[in-house]
């Protein structure tokens, strides 16, 4: 059977809508979507975009099919335990389609392949299942003007969204760091492996983000721009939230495809990284966003001066009495050598627990000062 | 004065439900105290606080008629 000449059948059902039709399917064969994360949500979502007849899906995934992955990821079966999930997922994908372009991806999203890979596709999916890598996917997408279809889950909830895209021309969008600016600790959110999923709400979430890749790729109905909905399966229940950009997020977000390459999402979100200490580099593009305060902890009198940056300055010794609330997120502590601010910080992680993330900058200041005239 | 706040996520298990009710609090920084003081395993969870479907970043103030959420962040997929 030649499937060229089946296109017309293949999608008769939705060609024969009105105000969908050879236009809109034409829009979508021309398409490129880029799905992040072929788990739960992507498994869904892959399947509806693919049997629409999307031109082009690129799906990566550096994970492998576990037994435990099958209550929700239904492109896979017990055959595909081990097996790259990204490239399973193409072969039984181009069956279900083989007139359309599917590539797989067996590889990490990282900050040195987003930007390259973001930039080959017209719509970016955020199917992963942790917040480094959606920290990175809204970064990468804001940098290279991608729009992103957001989902996620927990337990019994969902959250959809589209980020990055404006309803009308020359209007800011609005993105993630939006809604959620800084990453949560580790300890301040539910480990999803730990506090579970119901297997279908997934399903449900990635099907939504298909809806919605379709109806931006066509210009079909009122897309989910600017707007969040969350869905709870067990009443059925919607709440919409309106999303207005904010002005202090484009200073968490690096500036330019450069820092974006040397941005730590994996440090920023808590999974890595030696406890408490950073290096300039780290320091540079932290001390520049809105939440974050930076302390010098050494005596008044103590030279170099630094009037390069905005900081308070409070000698260790008055520090744990004098400094007792912050509206900062963040909390960066620099002395002459990095000695006293890593005592600071075990002072002040004594003080504010896990409410606040508490750094020092190693090598102190001197260090600094000798990397910025080198 | 009593106002309404519907929970989401973890923050349901906390509180055993989807609505609490927090009586005599006239803006979102009194608000978060006041929960915080009747459920203190809140004060562990990031969420972010809407107040009539619009997501809000300063103290704002509130009545029995401002329909408020708090929703933290989701990672699963």
């Amino acid at each position: 059977m030649k499937i060229d000449n089946n296109i017309y059948e293949r999608y008769s059902r939705q060609l024969i809508l009105k105000g969908f039709g050879e236009t809109a399917q034409q829009k979508l064969l021309q398409a490129k979507v880029l799905v992040v994360g072929a788990g739960g949500l992507g498994c869904a979502c892959l399947q509806y975009l693919v049997a629409a007849g999307v031109g082009t899906v690129g799906i990566m995934d550096d994970d492998k099919v576990a037994l435990h992955n099958l209550h929700r990821q239904v492109l896979y079966t017990v055959n595909d335990i081990g097996l790259s999930k990204a490239e399973r997922a193409a072969a039984v994908l181009r069956q279900l389609n083989p007139a359309i372009n599917i590539k797989a991806f067996n590889e990490r999203l990282a900050v040195g392949n987003a930007i390259s890979l973001f930039a080959e596709y017209d719509i970016i999916i955020d199917g992963t299942d942790n917040f480094s890598s959606r920290y990175m996917i809204n970064d990468a997408c804001v940098l290279t003007g991608k729009p992103l279809i957001y989902g996620a889950v927990s337990k019994f909830e969902g959250q959809v969204a589209i980020f990055n895209c404006s309803i009308n021309a020359g209007e800011q969008p609005v993105n993630y760091r939006d809604l959620f600016p800084q990453p949560p600790t580790a300890d301040e959110v539910d480990n999803c492996a730990e506090a579970g999923v119901l297997g279908v709400l997934p399903g449900i979430i990635g099907t939504m983000q298909a809806n919605e890749t379709i109806k931006l790729l066509t210009g079909i109905g009122t897309g989910l721009v600017n707007r969040l909905i969350t869905f709870n399966a067990l009443n059925n229940q919607l709440y919409e939230l309106q999303l207005t950009p904010q002005k202090e997020t484009r200073n968490l977000i690096p500036a330019d495809f450069a820092a974006f390459e040397k941005t730590d999402y994996d440090w920023l979100c808590g999974i890595s990284g030696s406890g408490v200490e950073i290096n300039t580099d780290v320091f540079d593009s932290l001390r520049k966003q809105a939440a974050v305060v930076v302390i010098d902890v050494r005596e008044y009198d103590e030279k170099p001066v630094v009037d390069e940056f905005a900081h308070l300055r409070i000698p260790l010794a008055k520090l744990v009495n004098e400094f007792t609330n912050t509206e900062k997120d963040i909390i960066i502590l620099f002395c002459q050598t990095g000695k006293r601010s890593a005592a600071a910080a075990a002072s002040l992680e004594a003080v504010f627990g896990d409410t606040k993330k508490i750094f020092s900058l190693a090598g102190g200041i001197l260090n600094w000062k000798r990397k910025q005239s080198a | 004065m009593q106002v309404e706040v519907i929970l989401f996520g973890q923050l349901t298990d906390i509180a055993r439900g989807g609505k609490i009710l927090i009586g005599d609090v006239a803006d979102t920084d009194e608000l978060v105290k006041a929960i915080e003081q009747q459920y203190p395993a809140m004060a562990g969870v990031k969420y972010i606080i809407a107040a009539d479907k619009k997501v809000i970043s300063t103290n704002t103030p509130i009545n029995e008629k401002t329909e408020l959420a708090l929703l933290p962040p989701f990672s699963g997929g």
